[in-house]
């Protein structure tokens, strides 16, 4: 039988012994050195003034490789995405600069004090809202995560992808939208009773246009005009995006200048042709929207190579469901034969982010590392078998598979299917 | 100080349960019939522009503004194939073009008037429009090659497709 890898937080507590080494020596007390040698020993950014203060704040230089990865169409280098570097993040805000981005053509400039938000359609009166007029509502923050329908579609693939994980499943982020709530925006239109999509529509260069269930407008939907705590970024939506919590990106429409509300759905590109998930049947789901519970081992991860063996490892990742809170993440070493529940950090929100964590203690064996979520619906993330039975190979959108990280001997990491 | 908390007491919104604020949306009643507004073609075509274009008008357009990303005959290049492997989508490798997936063909009308081409979105007219979805759909036989598409006979097309889509929403997984 094959013997677990993964212990109990206690056990392994118990088990620790590398400290020990490291107790035993002691410096002897110097005489205090005078001061032309302590300008000579100390660190440079001791001995001379910092730089100046900044209108608005940078990373620091040596963080200059953590960046959004860009992958575009070459002829129509609007249309793409880039990519959230998941395994270079700590916590659950994902920074603003750091936040993936999908266009489908290029991020437009859009002046906030022309722009007007017009909802008409079968409403009592149609009205326009210009961006001042929106921020003197009533703002309701929510922090959630956006997916893309889109995302860790490489794991649709015959064979395993060897790119770093946020090169694979970065097309999600977590940040803290703050906004008007639709629902009074809709009532002070009047929302006619046969009223049951409303046709969003953005003012970029896609004209970007799909059908949301009032339904859902009037449940929790909000007009962000703030992330992180700032004005929208350009590549947000900037001045003004719809946030529809837990539901896939694309009906989260950047740039929003038009709702119209109408009986049915208007049948657009991005919700026929697009982000559907055709079936071996034949037959393709649509308006699948809400985002099911998913999970990624951020750290360590795939490409990444443990510097220690034997050596203490701190399993760090995020879960997330679209249909609310995650309530359980486990870990496992051996592929999924058993499985050891991970800490959830708090605060645990619904329809946001959730890092979880657990320390390993590898003996420079063979493991293969995942990681499982469990929402509160008791919804639970899917073996890659499990999706691939129920929707074939050719679904394309929608994945949201456990992923395994093999550890090999030599402590190197790869991505692997079970 | 004790005028403020009078005030407090009396005014603050947070004795009112419900949400007070002033209503900012201006009268847009004009809107709706201006032409920059519901831009969108269902598929009902009840607002598709006026005009009227056939293939062979198609295929001179398809090359002028089309062909260099979706590659001669749209059989794809840079960017997706449009026309062929219908009746692909039960197959071990399915082909999702527009001939073989999309369930409208007003949805082609509205997407190539709103995003393409993507250097100049909105540049081709009514009549342009109606001849390059004459020239896609007559690719695969959907359209006879002779007949002229208008804001009449686009929404009679019927794709061959049409049914196979299965909506999730409102039905819960």
């Amino acid at each position: 039988m094959r013997k677990s890898l993964l212990k109990s937080r206690r056990q392994f507590i118990q088990g620790t012994a590398l400290s020990s080494v490291f107790l035993g020596f002691n410096l002897p007390l110097k005489a205090q050195p005078i001061s032309t040698e302590l300008q000579q020993s100390l660190p440079d950014s001791m001995l001379k003034p910092g730089a100046n203060f900044s209108n608005y704040g940078q990373p620091s230089v040596y963080e200059k490789d953590i960046i959004r990865w860009i992958s575009a169409n070459p002829n129509v280098p609007g249309n793409g995405v880039s990519w959230t570097p998941l395994e270079e993040l700590q916590g659950t805000i994902t920074p603003n600069g750091l936040h993936y981005e999908r266009h489908h053509n290029g991020v437009p400039d859009i002046n906030p004090s022309t722009h007007e938000i017009l909802i008409d359609g079968l409403v009592d009166k149609p009205l326009t809202f210009s961006i001042d007029a929106l921020k003197r509502y009533p703002q309701t923050t929510k922090i959630c995560f956006i997916e893309c329908g889109g995302n860790s579609n490489a794991g649709w693939r015959s064979s395993p992808i060897q790119s770093a994980a946020g090169y694979v499943h970065g097309l999600v982020s977590n940040a803290e939208w703050t906004g008007v709530p639709l629902r009074l925006l809709l009532n002070e239109c009047g929302i006619q009773a046969e009223a049951k999509w409303a046709i969003a529509e953005a003012a970029d260069g896609a004209a970007l246009n799909v059908s949301i269930p009032v339904e859902k407008l009037l449940d929790d939907a909000i007009l962000a005009l703030y992330q992180n705590g700032e004005r929208l970024r350009p590549e947000n939506g900037y001045p003004v995006r719809l946030l529809l919590p837990g539901w896939e990106g694309i009906v989260n429409v950047k740039w929003l200048r038009q709702l119209k509300l109408v009986e049915q759905p208007a049948m657009t590109r991005d919700e026929t042709a697009q982000y559907t998930d055709l079936l071996p049947s034949g037959k393709a789901r649509q308006f699948s929207f809400t985002m099911q519970a998913k999970s990624l081992i951020t750290s360590p991860s795939v490409g990444m190579t443990l510097p220690d063996n034997p050596g203490i490892y701190q399993v760090t990742g995020l879960a997330w469901s679209g249909k609310g809170k995650i309530s359980k993440v486990e870990v496992s070493a051996d592929g999924g034969d058993s499985w050891v529940e991970a800490e959830l950090h708090t605060p645990i929100l619904d329809k946001a982010f959730t890092r979880f964590s657990l320390p390993w203690q590898w003996q420079g064996q063979y493991a293969v590392l995942q990681s499982r979520a469990t929402d509160e619906t008791g919804y639970q993330q899917p073996t890659r078998q499990a999706l691939i039975a129920e929707r074939g190979d050719n679904s394309f959108f929608h994945y949201n598979a456990i992923v395994s990280w093999e550890v090999n001997e030599d402590g190197q990491i790869s991505h692997i299917y079970v | 100080m004790f005028r403020y908390l009078l005030f407090f007491l009396l005014f603050s919104p947070a004795l009112v349960a419900e949400p007070l604020f002033q209503a900012l949306g201006k009268n847009a009643e004009q809107q709706p019939q201006q032409a920059v507004w519901n831009l969108t073609i269902t598929p009902d075509g009840k607002n598709l522009p006026i005009g009227h274009g056939n293939a062979q008008q198609g295929e001179q357009l398809f090359k002028q503004h089309c062909a260099s990303c979706h590659g001669f005959g749209a059989i794809g290049a840079s960017a997706m194939p449009l026309v062929g492997d219908v009746g692909s989508l039960t197959d071990e490798y399915p082909e999702k073009t527009v001939n073989s997936y999309w369930p409208y063909a007003t949805t082609l009308y509205d997407y190539i008037r709103r995003a393409m081409p993507p250097s100049a979105p909105f540049s081709l007219n009514s009549n342009e429009i109606y001849a390059l979805c004459a020239y896609i759909l007559s690719q695969d036989d959907i359209l006879e090659n002779n007949v002229e598409l208008n804001e009449v006979t686009l929404p009679e097309v019927k794709m061959p497709n049409r049914d196979g889509f299965s909506p999730v929403y409102p039905n819960k997984r």
